[in-house]
């Protein structure tokens, strides 16, 4: 179906409630365009648009609630799914940790939609493919690469006059350049509001660059290095900790959070004090909207880490409320901040030390003092005196977000980067950190 | 590439608020109502006509209505039920040589002829850039048939109440064994899934999975130590019998350490062992890296298989389709060709196989319209084959596709993904205990932990959810703190011991993830308790300030 605008959704959310025989009812619709091309093999393998509206309704008779979605609009369809969410609500139990409806919000909106990445079309679909794959060739090299764009709309109202609307675009890149014997790989990521923030062509010369200087790798000893992490390298280490700044967990004793003896740390100095991170739903470089979905609350700017001390952890309502605490918004973005500097400018200050382009496979090998493991990747490099060296060959880390942001010998300046399996868009910096763990050695390119 | 677990789930969650429900969600009645098979032939047929008119030469229709319920517990509250439905129609085409692809959520016959001719231009658009034609291994029109996934008891038509039940029981058991908190699960999958080609096949498939995974957690509030224990069930593709476990499902861990599963499962039983494994933890000796025989056995064994092998013999993979994400094999062409590439020891038997009753990978033809069927990925331990779609076949001169096509919705394109990998039993009578009895200095590991491997799928690092350290022929102690880290074809010649096909048993995953956008499958692994010599051990504890 067509995008819903603002007048359109908010008819399908009054007429929904007005079917509603329940005390209260929240919806959430979700509509999006999302064109994509993928190429592999210095070709197109794949290519598509896809488009779908969702709506989600959940009702509730007192302390009971139900919930159903679908993704029909016509009157027997949402007469259905309204009739759907009622049944469940009747027959469900209490729930002790029920939590009416938020009351009426103010929802400051925030720069998601831009006109140009919403006219993206095939042709400019293809023609960014064709940029990276005729740069590729040019050098010998073979391509791999994903560009999509999404356009969309988010909607949250409920029957206490709840009501927000706002359109969002973004798009993402990603493309791998290999050598053809499989010696030498490069990658690089972007991440856009904006499409006139995006030159496919810029983005692809740096793989290309990578993928001619990483040939013949070199095999160190794992061990504990000086690292540099492009800013890609670390967003999905330092976003699984963002996740684990749950107040929950952290109170009842499951959590890095957690103080010995029970509690949390909050306001306890955990990283080095250059660390200062912060979520801002109107940050112009990585907006996201100004309510979470799933509470229907405002979002609002908080500092999350500030001078190393943990500034802030995310409530639930029901916890909240528990604990004497506000609830907020959960956060759609973090910022962290960084210095001037560039990652050339951070390598020409190591004596010593290894450059790292990506990460992979990173998964939690203990939450309790959120150990995580995952490899090096797409161009790993040996710095000396200021300079890189050589490649060399990947490797498997075994390290901590939180020893590694106590480490930290200089921050760069920060970059957009797109969440892969994280739920946060960022702007983060390169790092300089010392002692990171690398416990063994990967022989794939 | 076990990767997004729960990130599809999360976000169908997060559409929803915290939600307690004891009821049938959806009426049943209702669900037993499919489409009228003849309304998807017309719309398939409307999409068809349009693509062809518009210059396709080939051109496949996907009617998808996806019926999905998750149920989330903590402790003795039920917290949230998700119920979704989602339909629509998925048009590719081929056009000019190249793919082109195209949804729509409204199903009527001239949105899904637009769709059709908007997957035209987008091959169109991209046939400039084409090298080589895409040419598909023929796949000959079956007409019009169906297919079921075989089972008793439709999770739809059970009570909600009844599941809630369980999931509490499951919880209660847990914190009265010693557990300090409890998150119980239940995933119910429904996919009707319609196929149409140009190639003359009406396909219309019923498909239903679950999986009901959970966690207990055991807190020491005085040391600010925590430890959890995950549920050892293995995702079937089967009705909800799966929870009528008997006795003949029931099968003691070696050492009688725990219960294990097969082919049906006692999610309470296995949450009150949980509980008391989960307060053991707390205690367990850590363990000393070094070299280990490795014990390990099927529900954790499948991912170890699922990373090292099933993603490492896609042949999309191997290609370098997947290069830029989820990576490329070491298992290239040239090794396969050779014929004697030493992939694992000469035990080591593995087959692709999508018609193992029960198993998540289980259908009667893939989203290309090949039929199901089962073929080996490694024979006496050489690699003799891959994982083929039709596009993929006719690139390595195979005269047809072994039917690996399938996409997690009507609105994604469809690619290659895993049919069900498994490793064959041992052929000597060989149980668990009596593997132990060899082994001087080992660990058994059960259940499946932290996974990650590289993007050729060489070295790896797992863990698991129990560790019992093995002394002399005898289970001595449970240890934590253990990970094994290795390389594919090291690990895999390391393999010494197979037990016989008693012990055989699947393992399974909800949301396997690969491709650009990013998709979900869901796949199983069996295998027999198996036993890798000399392994290399680490010691995963850490303290942070």
């Amino acid at each position: 179906m067509k995008m819903l605008n603002q007048e359109e959704a908010k008819r399908v959310c009054d007429k929904l409630m007005s079917l509603s025989k329940a005390d209260e009812c929240r919806v959430q619709i979700s509509g999006s365009r999302n064109g994509n091309i993928r190429y592999a093999r210095n070709a197109v393998s794949t290519a598509g648009l896809a488009e779908n509206t969702q709506l989600t309704v959940s009702v509730a008779f007192g302390k009971r609630q139900g919930t159903a979605s679908i993704n029909e609009f016509d009157d027997k369809s949402l007469e259905k799914v309204i009739r759907r969410a009622e049944d469940v609500a009747r027959l469900a139990p209490e729930n002790p940790e029920f939590q009416p409806a938020v009351k009426k919000q103010d929802y400051k909106s925030s720069v998601t939609f831009s006109e140009a990445t919403a006219a993206i079309d095939p042709e400019y679909r293809a023609e960014v493919a064709a940029l990276s794959i005729n740069s590729a060739r040019k050098q010998g090299l073979v391509a791999a690469g994903f560009f999509s764009d999404t356009t969309g709309f988010e909607t949250v109202a409920n029957s206490n006059g709840v009501f927000g609307y706002q359109t969002l675009s973004n798009l993402g890149f990603t493309v791998t350049t290999r050598t053809e014997d499989g010696r030498g790989s490069g990658w690089v990521t972007r991440s856009a509001n904006d499409a006139r923030k995006f030159d496919a062509r810029e983005a692809s010369e740096i793989a290309i660059e990578k993928a001619l200087k990483s040939v013949d790798a070199k095999a160190l000893e794992p061990g504990r290095y000086t690292v540099i992490l492009e800013p890609a390298a670390t967003s999905e280490i330092i976003g699984r900790m963002f996740g684990a700044f749950d107040a929950r967990q952290a109170d009842e004793g499951r959590s890095f959070l957690s103080k010995k003896g029970g509690g949390n740390r909050l306001g306890e100095k955990l990283f080095d004090e250059q660390v200062n991170i912060w979520a801002d739903p109107w940050n112009p470089d990585v907006p996201v909207l100004p309510w979470d979905g799933q509470a229907m609350l405002a979002r609002e700017r908080a500092d999350v880490v500030k001078g190393g001390k943990i500034a802030s952890l995310d409530y639930t309502r029901y916890w909240a409320e528990k604990q004497g605490q506000r609830a907020t918004g959960r956060h759609g973005n973090m910022i962290m901040a960084g210095g001037g500097k560039s990652t050339e400018e951070l390598i020409a200050s190591t004596k010593k030390g290894i450059l790292v382009t990506r990460t992979w496979y990173i998964r939690m090998v203990d939450p309790q003092s959120l150990l995580l493991t995952g490899l090096t990747r797409d161009g790993t490099f040996y710095i000396e005196n200021g300079k890189i060296k050589h490649p060399v060959k990947n490797f498997r880390f075994n390290e901590s977000p939180v020893s590694m942001l106590n480490n930290i010998d200089e921050l760069g300046k920060p970059v957009v980067i797109g969440g892969d399996e994280v739920r946060y868009q960022m702007l983060i910096p390169p790092m300089k950190v010392r002692d990171f763990n690398f416990t063994s050695l990967s022989d794939a390119v | 590439m076990e990767r997004r677990s729960f990130l599809k789930v999360g976000a169908v969650a997060g559409g929803s608020l915290l939600v307690p429900v004891f009821g049938n969600a959806i009426a049943a009645e209702e669900l037993l109502n499919p489409m009228a098979v003849q309304f998807k032939k017309s719309l398939a047929d409307a999409a068809m006509n349009a693509a062809t008119k518009a210059g396709a030469s080939y051109c496949d229709v996907r009617i998808g209505r996806y019926l999905n319920q998750f149920i989330t517990t903590r402790d003795l509250n039920v917290e949230n039920i998700v119920n979704t439905e989602s339909s629509g129609v998925g048009v590719r085409v081929i056009a000019g040589g190249a793919y082109g692809f195209c949804s729509t959520n409204v199903m009527t016959l001239d949105s899904v002829a637009d769709a059709a001719r908007q997957a035209v231009a987008i091959a169109k658009a991209n046939a400039k850039l084409q090298t080589e034609p895409v040419v598909l291994a023929p796949v000959k029109g079956v007409g019009e048939v169906a297919w079921a996934t075989p089972f008793k008891k439709d999770w739809r038509a059970v009570p909600i109440k009844d599941k809630a039940d369980m999931l509490l029981a499951a919880n209660k058991a847990g914190l009265d064994a010693g557990a300090s908190f409890m998150a119980a699960n239940l995933f119910q999958v429904n996919q009707q899934k319609y196929f149409a080609s140009t190639d003359g096949s009406y396909i219309d498939q019923d498909i239903h999975r679950l999986w009901s995974p959970f966690t207990a957690t055991a807190v020491d509030k005085t040391s600010g130590k925590f430890r959890t224990r995950d549920g050892l069930s293995s995702p079937a593709s089967m009705g909800f019998e799966f929870f009528d476990c008997k006795a003949e499902n029931r099968v003691k861990a070696a050492g009688g350490v725990t219960t294990l599963y097969k082919g049906a499962y006692d999610l309470i039983e296995d949450a009150r062992a949980a509980g008391r494994q989960a307060r053991e933890k707390l205690t367990a000796k850590t363990v000393d890296p070094g070299k280990y025989d490795l014990v390990l056995s099927p529900e954790h064994l499948f991912l170890t298989i699922h990373e090292s092998v099933g993603h490492a013999t896609e042949l999309d993979r191997v290609l370098g389709y997947e290069a830029n994400y989820a990576g490329t094999s070491f298992a290239t062409l040239d090794k396969w060709k050779s014929k004697n590439f030493k992939y694992g020891s000469e035990l080591v038997n593995i087959v692709a196989d999508k018609t193992t009753p029960g198993s998540l990978g289980l259908v009667g033809y893939d989203d290309e319209g090949v039929a199901s069927k089962r073929w080996d990925l490694i024979r006496n331990g050489i690699l003799v084959n891959y994982q083929a779609t039709r596009d993929q076949a006719a690139i390595i001169g195979e005269k047809e596709s072994q039917g690996c096509s399938y996409a997690d919705s009507w609105s994604s394109v469809q690619f290659q993904r895993m049919p069900n990998v498994s490793l064959e039993a041992g052929k000597k009578q060989l149980t668990p205990d009596e593997m132990v009895k060899d082994v001087k200095k080992g660990i058994y590991i059960l259940g499946r932990g932290s996974y990650s491997i590289d993007q050729q799928r060489y070295n790896f690092q797992f863990g698991g959810q129990l560790y019992f350290e093995i002394k002399n022929g005898k289970i001595v102690n449970q240890l934590e703190d253990v990970a094994y880290q290795s390389n594919t074809q090291e690990f895999w010649n390391a393999c010494t011991a197979l037990c016989d096909e008693r012990d055989w048993r699947m393992g399974g995953s909800f949301f396997d993830g690969k491709g650009q956008p990013s998709q979900v499958s869901a796949v199983s692994h069996g295998s027999p308790t198996t036993r890798f010599n000399g392994i290399n051990v680490i010691n995963t504890a850490r303290k942070i300030g």
